[in-house]
């Protein structure tokens, strides 16, 4: 199997915080990886880095390798701007653009891009509603704004809007943390979906769905990577005894 | 008294101070307002408000050529003063992390702290004197534009400042480049805010007097040249109130009426007119609504 996304040397700073401390991971193509840890361990930051959100923040560094497809984002010729389209990214917190219309907010990326083309935006808004398992809940109220649903349905929508422009890749961080069980069993399903065609990453504070949806699962303690592998074995046999302690909840 | 009832007590006194001081704050307003209305009210007449100002206190002349010259002052004004001030939030609040976002903030909120009177100075010695127009429309308007800079500088900054970064996060990881995202997403979110600062700009130079008074002058004429002096309503008030004349005087007190009621309807007028664009928006969304039902 290809590896979609590999980091070579990884660090990641916040002026002077260091968060990420020399980070080397592969992530499967066309799998769902997941990151697990402590709160504050660097989890955010290190898929923040994966598709160059991190330097967004007033005052963020990093050094070292990212490869996409084996081509370095962080290298001069690299366009920031391009990555984000190739990896995606849905938020802890839904972040639906409150100014615009469900319709509008599934396009978003492709309309403020300059796309103008209502047949070809139609046809994209059906079907990335549909991948992310909200079209049936929303196709009569398109027009309704894009914070106007549920905190679930909110989610599925920046799915959805993620998916729209088409990218190879996913992050996802704690995407679930402030949903309900029904539609945390919504968006496994979607995710369990996704994974032919796409590579997921995702953050989660939930032993049990790192367990049922991941394929492999890196444990991150205090900015660096203790164990990667596949989430069976991680969960099972763990090489190192801190994963074991954290896994089985006797931690700290 | 348990503390439960002690502490609504407290609520009780600290809530009944807070609307004390609001009444006292808004009695010298009502006071003035009802003064204006019932001085200026029995100036009113067609004639008041369409015909110039000869300025000898005759009976039947008005103060038409003082409410447009006003109105051109401050709409050259909002064309010079808005995009700079608009786009010098945007900087400071997007671009501005960085020594030259930090000089252009101090110096903003220097200038908005600057006398009115000061500002006119430079407005006469930059346009009346060393350009050598005189004293002129485009002078006043410049005088004025200086003014709104600050201000529009500074609601715009706080508007895009009050956006939520997850919004403008969420547009960046779409791929949506850094300009379009201030574009698109954070002014539409800030809108509100930034029309707000406009238009509290606009009121707040449509009154100035001072700087009109080393920069537009005065002129009893109608006039669209923009390098003569023109009339304003600030500077009719200040020039009326110093004449003996009672027909004069009661013109002042006409004027400051129409004054106020001009800074109202700007404000109402905005309103609406920002109304109307969401009607509009949402029309054009209804097209689509209807494709897509259709298929449903
Ligand atoms: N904006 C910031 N400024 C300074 N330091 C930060 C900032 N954000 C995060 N950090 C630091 O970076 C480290 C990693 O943070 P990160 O958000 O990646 O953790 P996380 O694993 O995602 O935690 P959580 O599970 O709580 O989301 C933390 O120790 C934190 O102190
Ligand atoms: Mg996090």
């Amino acid at each position: 199997m290809d590896d979609k996304i590999v980091t070579q040397g990884l660090n990641a700073y916040f002026g002077d915080v260091h968060a990420i401390k020399g980070i080397d991971i592969h992530i499967p193509s066309n799998a769902i990886t997941a990151i697990i840890g402590p709160s504050g361990c660097g989890k955010s930051t290190l898929i923040r880095c994966m598709n160059r959100m991190h330097e967004v923040m007033r005052g963020a560094r990093v050094t070292g390798k990212v490869l996409l497809d084996g081509q370095d984002i962080y290298s001069s010729q690299m366009d920031p701007v391009l990555v984000r389209t190739k990896v995606g990214m849905v938020f802890q917190k839904p972040n639906p653009f409150p100014t615009m219309s469900i319709y509008d907010n599934v396009v978003a990326g492709m309309r403020l891009n300059g796309e103008r083309n209502w047949r070809k935006l139609d046809a994209v808004v059906e079907r990335s509603l549909k991948l992310a398992a909200l079209w049936d809940e929303v196709k009569h109220q398109l027009d309704a704004s894009g914070v106007s649903i549920s905190g679930g349905q909110q989610q599925r929508l920046c799915i959805a809007r993620a998916l729209a422009v088409e990218p190879e890749a996913l992050l996802l961080d704690e995407p679930c943390s402030a949903l309900d069980p029904i539609a945390t069993a919504k968006i496994e399903d979607l995710l369990f979906d996704l994974k032919d065609k796409y590579t997921i990453v995702i953050v989660t504070h939930n032993m049990q769905q790192a367990a049922r949806v991941a394929d492999f699962t890196a444990f991150m303690y205090l900015g660096e990577l203790v164990e990667f592998g596949v989430t069976k074995k991680v969960f099972e046999n763990p090489d190192k005894e801190l994963t074991e302690k954290y896994i089985t909840g006797r931690f700290g | 008294m348990n503390t439960y009832e002690y502490r609504k007590l407290k609520n009780t006194l600290a809530s009944g101070l807070a609307l004390a001081c609001v009444i006292l704050a808004l009695i010298p307003l009502i006071y003035i307002l009802a003064e204006v209305v019932m001085k200026g009210a029995p100036a009113m007449s067609w004639e008041f408000l369409t015909r110039r100002t000869t300025g000898t206190g005759e009976p039947g002349e008005g103060i038409g050529n003082a409410i447009f010259g006003t109105l051109l002052l401050v709409f050259y004004a909002a064309l010079i003063g808005l995009p700079i001030g608009i786009l010098t939030g945007i900087y400071v609040s997007e671009y501005g992390n960085n020594k030259l976002g930090t000089i252009v903030r101090f110096f903003n909120d220097v200038l908005a702290n600057f006398p009115s009177i000061v500002v006119g100075l430079l407005a006469y010695a930059l346009v009346v004197a060393y350009l050598n127009v005189g004293f002129s429309l485009i002078a006043g308007s410049v005088a004025l534009a200086i003014i709104m800079i600050p201000i529009v500088a500074n609601t715009t900054e706080e508007a895009l400042r009050m956006v939520p970064n997850s919004l403008r996060e969420g547009a960046l990881a779409l791929g949506v480049p850094r300009w379009r995202t201030v574009l698109k997403v954070m002014l539409a979110n800030g809108r509100a805010g930034i029309v707000t600062g406009a238009l509290l700009a606009v009121a707040r130079v449509s009154g100035e007097t001072a700087p009109l008074l080393l920069t537009a002058f005065y002129s009893s004429y109608w006039s669209l040249s923009p390098t003569e002096p023109i009339a304003s309503l600030p500077l009719t008030i200040f020039r009326n109130f110093n004449s003996p004349s009672e027909v004069l005087l009661q013109q002042a007190w006409g004027a400051a009426l129409v004054l106020i009621l001009l800074v109202l309807t700007l404000n109402i007028g905005v309103r609406l007119l920002m109304k109307s664009k969401a009607k509009k928006s949402k029309a054009v969304k209804m097209k689509w609504m209807t494709r897509l039902s259709r298929k449903a």
